[in-house]
Parts: structure tokens; C-alpha cells; sequence
């Protein structure tokens, strides 16, 4: 016993893609509150496996707040109460002793359950492949200062370029909506010279994929907005807005 | 497929629709309001009616306003079509839905359009079926503000047009500025500019409006 | 010396060994490229710029990654930045310069042909990069800016804000996943490299698990790559992700690539402190800070007081005490031991009592009364000194304290910060040639997961540095070497008796720890190697704790094979099962780094031995003896052969690194 918090846990269990999930509830007690939730849910994996039992699967990897593998819907909002922060960056002095938390995955058709809270989110792969990058193969570059980029340009595209991946504003959003996340990389690279050459198919072939994900659409309620751990702006969705209509228009 | 329904079909070209319909009818209640606004010269309706008549008659007008159905007919199918596809992204809903990352109406966009369509349908029976459909006011039996005075007279109808206002209210509260959002329109510059101007759109145009049937039922405006 | 290892570095003038090497390496034309087969284990900025740079060149590329996206490696963590001899700030930068820089920085335990080589593609990855659209931080110019980082007299590190491994990574897995997009790679994600296959003495496979069916997987290719990063994870508490292994190396190691220095491990001075037994992660804090900190404990041992109600006169500034002339500024490896020192003498602070003071009140004040000049404010108060200190130091330093708040929920614009050293990379690694391959013919290792370029320790922003110079610029040439000669070997069947046997034999391993049904979790004995290891194998080493190290990880590792107990079944998707493979191969590596250190009977870079330090407590290296790799061959359980890579230097000369 390290803290002196005592917390009802209730998590979804689910055994794997094809079967059905349901709310498990645990009493988590003697928690710290200078434990990330993650942590606490060490806690509780750790007595799980001295019962005997299956701990809880959930994502985490970098355990501070930059790779985007953590994806808890803590209470009713992804990564928990706390604005701009990863679940592995959220502590227990955000809770109060006795408070009953409610974890459940990211819930979206294009992320299935693969167990538990881990879920798949490998469409959002697929959408950086259908054109998000630049196609320059290794070697070809030129200078890298041989083309100046006005420096307001370049921390636009980088604010854009801070996405981590992690799925919030998918699962914040009630359409399951990832144009928070599509229109980042839309953005980044429509905001930088090296983008110019593909403008336009990368506009339509990337939201082409998003659809074809299953992905919803946009209602422009703001909820991935406030979400997203990084502080992604909802203008890159009007630029992915613009960028797209004025592909369509355009393109032969 | 060819690439304006492809385009069309899209995600975003769906919210396109729902952008570009939504702001033609946010013109088209500008001009119904200050139209319907003219009764509030309370001279029994003369200049309301000599509007209502010049509406009902210009040509320009009349060809508008198969535009404007048209639009609104996009409008909802295209909304309840959108509500419907969205809701089937997320399959398995979540226990704990969380309020606390955006605004009510916003996510209530749908339910919103809706009770609007089903005070619409009274709406229109009230008045525009009388209007264009019979010879009621054609014939000189009954003007349009006549027609206003005796539907008012009833409380029933009063509550439902308030509470019709109070939906458009919270449905043009998201609806206006999300439309400039969903064509691509945002920017540090205006976009703060194009919110007030939503808010305050919002909040007057259904006010006005909704000032009419309570002041008809009042007797303020004879 | 051993005849094993030929580093087969070229002939010639060392700043002409990479260009007259490319210009005679042999070649493979584009159609023998389509039917050559390579395999890329890991995604980081090593594994997705080698993958995606030779799905160009035409080969075809199978990557695997255990996380869920290549784009969550650990490279994604790195804050500081890359550095690049462009010269562009005109300070007086060269290839030369960044060679020796970094040979010094190694403490003289890097080979010069390969460091040389990496200065000189230094700039190319940094053309690259900006092609690729990697958003780099800029002056009002649109020109490219640069800043400065340890070890180094001139500003030639490129960087985008804090986030600089982020931003390469992205730029990286975007030509990675366009080529995935183009179908010249196959990619597995949430796949865990279990085995290297061996066919006729050559690498020319592996075997997979695929995480979420528990399914074995046997896939073929006439070259594997091993870029699966560093083994800090060993420690259990360091700077790494959680899912961070030493797995794909070690499979490679017992199949017979060559270890070398595994014993040199860089500890990290300014990381966020231990809070509790519950602690699964360290988090670094940019060095960054130490410009402004000042660094103290108290005078008093078990001093429970809190920090600002310590006397001015009651603090022990130990860094600018001990080294007057550098102070807080002194290099990593020495600003961890002086802690580690302070807090085992009984000085520490915080709960845990391990962890030092770094204080910006002092800064706050200073930067408060320049800004009061700054804006002709004469005689300003105290409290409006705070304020416009405050201001200062966040504009500065902002996103770093509010890390700190986040983690500790302490304001560190009030109070002290507490820090204390982490392991934070490993220099050592998979024992490479020239060519980064491994003594395993076929089998290449880039990254940190090879143990090629940083000697004996690693400056700042050189990790990117490296990853991408293999991955980029390195392994695309070298490889066409061995590939020339293989265009005549047809793909293998996965049903050979090699890769039968392979399956065969991790099924076994898997089977054994679903089997033994014990009574303590993987955690439990992970958290134990990590600290025999931080103790007796971390920031200071000596013979006797060695010793004692390996007698202890050999019990722990006979506990483990007895009484772990990994819950769930194989055929699915299995976290702690993933744990326990990842720790059985800790368990072994954790004594070969003992070993390895208790070998080398010197100080040198992040290896410190107690009984060879100077007078005042410096490294004491020993060049007579111990200028050469230590590449270990593996022989079985807890034996290991050293074979030696003399180092030689011809165009630097050897020298004690001098801090005073």
C-alpha cells in the first residue's frame, strides 16, 4: 500500500474482436496519488495475476505522453478529465478517494476491439499511405535552407505536424470522425513548399481512405478539438475542407 | 460514378450540402423575418399583407423559392441520412458519454433538424398551403393576416411556434458558424467575427419571430 | 585478437573510405532487386528510413513492429535534436569537427572509419528530412536554425521544439508508409521478432508472433535487419518505453552475432525522481535545464525540512563546490555520479530521499532584474522582480515545468525541482563491421541497436544522427555488397526443415513459460533485475558488485524458470506473456553486461569502475590495454567468449578528456 486512495474501477472486459464485452467492477485500494492511471492500472493487473485471474490488456508504451499508444476513455472523455494530456500523463491527483471511474475502450466502427482497451487503429496507417507524405525518395533532396520557408509557415505545419496519432478525436467525437487527425496531415504539408507537388491528389486520395475506413463525419462540434492531447486546431479541418473542394474542382 | 456525386457522396462533400443549404436558408429566414416583421406596424396588417402579396406573386420570387425547397429538402434528407450514417460508426455506444468536451446542441444537431422538420409541417399548414394552395387569399376571402390572428388566437399553436423558435434558436446557434467551418471558411481573422455574428443571428431572428405569435395571442397587434 | 572479426574497413585516407567505397561497392540491377527479399525488425527512425530507402532502390521489404503502428517507436520520445555538420551558422563546423567531436565525446572507444562516415552523411539527412517536409524550427528568414548542445563549441544541432525525434520519426514512417501504400512493403504491426533463422550458415529468416492471434509466423528473407533500438529496459526504470527490448538482438546474439560493449550504458543526469515502488517510467527533463538551475542539497543529512525553508547557508552546492570551474555545467556522466554520491552519503531529498534539488529560484531573480532594466524599471520590488522572472524563465522553459507539475504536482516555479540520473541509452549493442553487419552473414543491425558509432558514450542529438545515417544513407550501399552475390539464391520455403525447427523451438520456449504456472508476475522479477542491475551494474560499478551481480542474476534467473507465472493462454492476445519473453531475454543479457564490465578494468565514458578513477574522482581510462570493442560470442548458458576489435586511431590523437 503506497497511497491511501480506494477507488471503484468499473472496466470493460472483452476477450477479443469477435465476442461480446461487458463492465467488470474492481476495488482498487491503497493508491497513490502520485501514480499515473496507468500505474494504478499496474496496481490492479498485478493483483489480478496474484488471484489468478487475466489482467486488464490496455495500450501504453512511451508512458510520457508522445508516442500515442495509450487510448482510454476515462469517464466519459478519451485520456481522462484533463486537457491536453495522455492517459499515461494523467495522476491520481486528479480523482478523489472513493470515486468511481468508468474505462472503456476507444469505441468506433473503424477501431475494433482486440481486447479489453486495446483496440486497432491501424486504419489510421492506411490513411497516411494513401498520401501522406511527400514523395521524395531517399537522396533526391536538395539543399536543406536552398528553399526558405517564412518561419510563421513552418510553426503552422508543425503545430499540425505534433499529432501523435492516439485516436482521441475519433473517440471524442460522437460521429466517430478522424478529420481532426486526416486534416493534421493534410495541413502540415499543404502549409510547406515540399507539399505543392501533390497538393491536390493527397487532399482527395487521403479523405477518400478516411471514408472508406468508416470513419464519420464531421459535425464541427469541437469535442476532438478539445481532446486531442496536443492541441490540434479545428482550422486544419476547414483547411482539409478547403484544400479538398478546391482538389475536386480542379484536379483532370 | 462521376466526380460531382462522387464528391457529393463524400464526407465532406455531404457537409457541403448541409453547409451551402443551411446558409441559403439562414437568407432565406432573414427575409421571412423582416417580412413577417411588418406586422409589427400594427396597422392591421396592411403592409405585412402588401408584402405577403408581392411574395406570393413576383415571379423572381416564386422561382426562388422552388430553389429554396429544393434546398431544403437537400437540407433534411441529406441531415437525416448524415445523422443516420454517423451513428452507425460507432456501433457499440459508450456507457459514460461525456458532456463536458462540447456544447449540447452541437452533438443535437439531428434531434434539433428534427423537431424543426415536424414544426415545419405545422407551420406550413398554417400558412403556406392557405397561401398558395387555395384560393383563400387569392380570392380576397381572407388575408394572410387574418389568417395569422385566428391561428394565434389559440394557445396551443403559440406554445408550439416558441418552442419551433427556441429549436431554430439552438440549431442556427451551431448551424451558422459550423456551415462557414464546413466550407473551409476559418480563419484567426474572422472567424471570432462570423461567431458573433451566428450568436447574435441566432439569438434576434428567433426572438422576432417568436414575438409574433405572442403578441398576436396578447392583442398587442390588432 | 581474434580472427572472427574483420571490420572490414576500406583502404585509404579516412576522409576517402566512404566515397571510394561507394563508388566500388558492388551492385545489384533494378530486376534482381525485385526478387531479393529483406526484412526489417523495428520502425524507428533506424527500421523505417532503412525499410523505406530500399523499397525504393527496388527490394522487397517486409517490416514487423510489436506496437500497433510503426509510428510509436521509442524514437518518437527523443526531445533535444540532430546535429549536422552544415555549417550553416558559420561558426567554424566541418565534417572533421563533428568526427572529432564525437570520437572525443566516445571518451576514444569508437571506431574513426564509421564515425568519420557518419559526419560526413550528416547533412544529407538533413536535406532529407526538409524535403520530406519535417517541419525543423526557423529563423524569420525561412532560413533553418540551429542551437547548441553538450560537447560541442559550435551550434550545429537542428531541431523542432521539443519534439525532434517526433518529427524525424513522422517524416520517416510517412516514406515508410507511402512505400507500404505502394505495395513494395509488407508491414506487421503488432508482430514480435521471436527468432533468427539460419539457413547454411547465413540469416534467411525469422519467426513472428503475431500479438493478437498468438499465431507463429514463418517469413523468409536473403537479409535480415535488426533495428529494434537499445536494452535500458534491462534497469526496468529508465527513459524508455515500456515495450522497449533487447529480444531481436539477443535472439541474434545466441544465434551467433558477436555482442559488443554491452557493459556501456549512458545515465541521463536531470530526469523526474522515483516517486514510489509503483513507478513503471522515468521521464527525462531536457538538459537543457541546467543552464539556468542551480543544482543542491542540504548541508544536514536527513534533513526533513522543506526545500524553501533551507537557509542559504544550510544548502551544499556540491556541483559548483566540487567543480568550481564548470559548476552545474558539467558533463552528464559526471553530474550523475555526483548525485548518485550525495544521496547514498545520506543527503538525498524527497520521500524517497533519492532525488537533488534543481533550483530556479536564484535564475528567476536574476532574470527578473535584467527584464526590470530591460524595461526601465528602477528600483523594482521583490515581487515584481518574481513576476517578471517567472515570465522569463517560462518563455524559456515552459513546456519542460509543466511536464514536471504534470508528473509531480508540484510547481516548480515555487519550489525546487527534484531530479536524479536514469538510464537513458545504450551504446553498446549487436557487434558490426563497416558494412553494419552483424558476424552473422546476412544478418545487419542499425540504430541503437548495433554498438557501432558512439564509443564509449554518446553526445546529445547524435542518436537521430545515427539512426538515420544507417537507415538512410549507410545500409542502402552496404548491403548491395552481400546481396550482389545472392542474386542467384531463390526464396526459401518457409517449410524448409530450418524454419520448421525454428518454430519448433520458440513454441517450446512459449509452451515452457505458459507452463510453469508459478507464483510471482513477470513485473516482479523484472523490477528485481532492475535493481541488482542499478545497483552493482548502473552509474558506478566495482569488481565485488559484479561478481555479486552475476551470482544474483543467475538465481533470479532460475526463479524466474520456476516460478513465474504468465496468465492467459498463447493463442491470443497476451501482454504478459509478450513481458515474459522480453524479461527470460533480459535475464540473460543483464549478465552479460556484468560480465562485460567487470572485464573492462578501466573508466571510460558511461562505464565507471571505481577502482580506476583519478584522484579527483575523473575516468581513468586505460589505453595500453583496453582501446579495443569487446564483442562477445555466446556459448551457451552463461558463457561467453570475448573476441577483441582493436581500435585505432590514425588520425586522432588519444587523449584524457579534461573537464577542469
Amino acid at each position: 500500500m503506497e497511497g491511501n486512495m480506494n477507488l471503484t474501477l468499473k472496466v470493460w472486459r472483452q476477450k477479443n474482436s469477435n465476442s461480446e464485452g461487458r463492465f467488470e467492477t474492481y476495488d482498487v485500494k491503497g493508491i497513490s496519488e502520485d501514480m499515473s492511471f496507468l500505474e494504478m492500472f499496474d496496481v490492479l493487473n498485478e493483483r489480478l495475476i496474484t488471484e489468478g485471474t487475466e489482467p486488464v490488456a490496455f495500450d501504453h508504451d512511451c508512458r510520457e505522453g508522445i508516442c500515442g499508444m495509450c487510448s482510454m476513455y476515462i469517464n466519459g472523455q478519451p485520456h481522462g478529465p484533463n486537457r491536453g494530456v495522455t492517459t499515461c500523463q494523467l495522476h491520481m491527483r486528479s480523482f478523489k478517494n472513493g470515486d468511481t471511474i468508468t474505462v472503456e475502450p476507444w469505441r468506433a466502427k473503424a477501431f475494433p476491439v482486440i481486447k479489453d482497451l486495446a483496440v486497432n487503429r491501424s486504419s489510421f496507417d492506411r490513411i497516411i499511405s494513401a498520401g501522406g507524405f511527400v514523395s521524395v525518395n531517399t537522396g533526391n533532396a536538395q539543399d536543406a535552407n536552398a528553399l526558405p520557408i517564412a518561419k510563421p509557415d513552418a510553426d503552422e505545419a508543425f503545430m499540425a505536424a505534433a499529432c501523435i496519432g492516439c485516436g482521441a478525436c475519433v473517440a471524442a467525437c460522437k460521429n466517430a470522425s478522424a478529420m481532426l487527425f486526416t486534416s493534421a496531415k493534410i495541413s502540415q504539408l499543404a502549409l510547406l513548399p515540399q507539399g505543392q507537388a501533390e497538393r491536390s491528389i493527397r487532399a482527395e486520395k487521403m479523405v477518400a481512405q478516411m471514408d472508406e475506413e468508416g470513419f464519420g463525419a464531421c459535425t464541427n462540434t469541437g469535442a476532438c478539438e478539445a481532446e486531442c492531447p496536443k492541441g490540434i486546431s479545428l482550422e486544419n479541418i476547414a483547411r482539409m475542407n478547403r484544400e479538398y473542394f478546391s482538389a475536386v474542382l480542379t484536379s483532370k | 460514378m462521376s466526380w460531382v456525386t462522387k464528391t457529393l457522396s463524400s464526407s465532406l462533400g455531404r457537409k457541403l450540402l448541409m453547409g451551402v443549404t443551411g446558409l441559403s436558408l439562414i437568407a432565406f429566414l432573414l427575409v421571412h423575418c423582416g417580412i413577417n416583421a411588418c406586422i409589427f406596424f400594427n396597422d392591421g396588417g396592411e403592409t405585412f399583407n402588401k408584402a405577403a402579396e408581392f411574395m406570393g406573386t413576383n415571379w423572381l420570387i416564386r422561382t426562388a423559392e422552388i430553389g429554396l425547397f429544393l434546398g431544403l429538402i437537400v437540407h433534411i434528407v441529406d441531415g437525416l441520412l448524415l445523422w443516420k450514417s454517423n451513428n452507425e460508426k460507432r456501433p457499440v455506444k459508450y456507457a459514460v458519454n461525456g458532456a463536458a468536451n462540447s456544447t449540447w446542441y452541437s452533438r443535437s444537431m439531428g434531434l434539433l433538424g428534427t423537431l424543426l422538420l415536424i414544426f415545419l409541417v405545422i407551420h406550413l399548414r398554417h400558412f403556406w398551403v392557405v397561401s398558395r394552395f387555395t384560393d383563400e387569399i387569392t380570392s380576397g376571402k381572407e388575408t394572410l393576416f387574418g389568417e395569422m390572428k385566428e391561428v394565434f388566437e389559440n394557445p396551443v399553436p403559440v406554445v408550439i411556434y416558441v418552442l419551433g423558435c427556441i429549436s431554430l434558436a439552438y440549431h442556427l446557434l451551431h448551424g451558422f458558424q459550423s456551415s462557414f467551418q464546413s466550407l473551409g471558411w476559418n480563419h484567426p481573422k474572422y472567424t471570432p467575427f462570423i461567431k458573433s455574428v451566428g450568436t447574435g443571428f441566432a439569438i434576434i431572428i428567433p426572438l422576432i419571430f417568436a414575438a409574433m405569435p405572442i403578441a398576436m395571442y396578447l392583442g398587442i397587434i390588432k | 585478437m581474434s580472427t572472427k572479426l574483420d571490420a572490414k574497413i576500406p583502404d585509404g585516407v579516412l576522409a576517402e573510405k566512404w566515397t571510394k567505397y561507394r563508388s566500388t561497392v558492388p551492385l545489384v540491377n533494378p530486376a534482381n532487386k525485385r526478387s531479393l527479399e529483406i526484412i526489417v525488425i523495428g520502425t524507428g527512425l533506424a527500421g523505417a528510413s532503412a525499410a523505406a530507402s530500399l523499397a525504393e532502390l527496388g527490394y522487397k521489404v517486409k517490416v514487423f513492429c510489436f506496437q500497433d503502428s510503426p509510428r510509436r517507436a521509442h524514437s518518437i520520445a527523443a526531445q533535444g535534436g540532430i546535429n549536422a555538420a552544415k555549417n550553416y551558422q558559420n561558426d567554424g563546423d566541418s565534417i572533421y569537427r563533428l568526427f572529432y567531436d564525437t570520437i572525443k565525446g566516445g571518451d576514444y572507444r569508437a571506431r574513426e572509419a564509421n564515425v568519420h562516415r557518419l559526419s560526413e552523411v550528416s547533412g544529407s539527412i538533413i536535406d532529407q528530412c526538409v524535403a520530406q517536409g519535417v517541419p525543423f524550427a526557423r529563423e524569420y528568414g525561412g532560413l533553418l536554425s540551429n542551437r547548441s548542445f553538450g560537447g560541442t563549441q559550435v551550434q550545429r544541432t537542428f531541431y523542432a521544439a521539443g519534439q525532434t525525434g517526433q518529427q524525424l520519426l513522422l517524416g520517416a514512417y510517412s516514406a515508410l508508409q507511402r512505400q507500404v501504400g505502394m505495395g513494395t512493403v509488407e508491414l506487421c504491426t503488432r508482430h514480435e521478432m521471436m527468432e533468427v533463422v539460419m539457413v547454411d550458415g547465413k540469416a534467411r529468416g525469422i519467426i513472428a508472433r503475431d500479438l493478437i492471434s498468438g499465431k507463429l509466423e514463418r517469413h523468409f528473407g536473403h537479409a535480415v535487419l535488426i533495428c529494434s533500438g537499445g536494452y535500458g529496459n534491462v534497469f526496468y526504470l529508465s527513459t524508455n518505453a515500456m515495450g522497449s527490448n533487447v529480444t531481436a538482438a539477443w535472439k541474434a546474439h545466441k544465434k551467433g552475432a558477436f555482442f559488443g560493449n554491452p557493459c556501456y550504458t549512458q545515465i541521463h543526469p536531470t530526469c523526474i525522481p522515483v516517486s514510489g515502488d509503483h513507478q513503471s517510467k522515468l521521464t527525462l527533463m531536457s538538459e537543457s535545464l541546467r543552464n539556468d538551475g542551480r543544482i543542491w542539497v542540504p548541508k544536514k543529512k536527513d534533513d526533513n525540512r522543506k526545500a524553501n525553508e533551507i537557509p542559504e547557508d544550510e544548502r551544499d552546492y556540491y556541483l559548483e563546490r566540487r567543480y568550481p570551474a564548470f559548476g552545474n555545467l558539467v558533463p552528464r556522466d559526471i553530474a550523475s555520479r555526483a548525485a548518485k554520491e550525495r544521496c547514498d552519503a545520506g543527503y538525498g531529498v524527497g520521500t524517497s530521499k533519492m532525488a537533488v534539488y534543481l533550483d530556479y529560484a536564484a535564475a528567476i531573480i536574476r532574470y527578473g532584474k535584467g527584464e526590470a532594466n530591460k524595461r526601465s524599471i528602477h528600483s523594482p520590488s521583490d515581487e515584481e522582480i518574481q513576476i517578471m522572472g517567472k515570465e522569463v524563465v517560462k518563455e524559456k522553459y515552459g513546456n519542460l515545468f509543466d511536464m514536471y507539475k504534470q508528473i509531480t504536482g508540484e510547481d516548480p516555479y515555487e519550489v525546487p525541482m527534484r531530479i536524479y540520473p536514469a538510464v537513458h541509452y545504450t551504446m553498446g549493442g549487436l557487434w558490426v563491421d563497416y558494412n553494419l553487419m552483424t558476424t552473422i552473414p546476412g544478418l545487419y543491425s542499425l540504430g541503437e541497436a548495433n554498438f557501432s558509432d558512439h564509443g564509449a558514450n554518446r553526445l546529445g542529438a547524435s542518436a537521430l544522427m545515427q539512426g538515420l545515417a544507417d537507415g538512410y544513407f549507410v545500409i542502402p550501399y552496404t548491403i548491395g555488397s552481400y546481396l550482389a552475390n545472392e542474386i542467384r539464391t531463390k526464396a526459401i520455403s518457409t517449410d524448409a526443415p530450418e524454419f520448421v525447427a525454428a518454430e519448433k523451438n520458440v513454441q517450446e520456449t512459449i509452451d515452457k513459460l505458459m507452463s510453469i504456472k508459478g507464483t510471482k508476475s513477470v513485473d516482479h522479477f523484472h523490477k528485481k533485475l532492475g535493481k541488482i542491475m542499478w545497483d552493482k551494474c548502473g552509474m558506478a560499478r566495482n569488481e565485488k558488485g559484479l561478481k555479486e551481480a552475476i551470482v544474483e542474476i543467475q538465481a533470479l534467473r532460475k526463479e524466474f524458470w520456476s516460478d513465474v507465472r504468465v496468465t492467459g493462454d498463447a493463442d491470443e492476445f497476451n501482454p504478459e506473456l509478450e513481458k515474459a519473453g522480453r524479461v527470460a531475454d533480459f535475464l540473460e543479457l543483464g549478465e552479460l553486461m556484468c560480465v562485460d564490465a567487470l572485464n573492462r578494468n578501466e573508466s571510460c565514458g558511461g562505464h565507471f569502475r571505481e577502482e580506476y578513477q583519478t584522484e579527483e574522482g575523473e575516468a581513468k581510462r586505460d589505453d595500453e590495454n583496453y582501446a579495443y570493442v569487446a564483442a562477445w560470442e555466446y556459448k551457451g548458458d552463461s558463457q561467453f567468449e570475448l573476441h577483441k576489435e582493436e581500435l585505432v586511431y590514425e588520425n586522432i590523437k588519444i587523449a584524457q578528456r579534461s573537464y577542469k
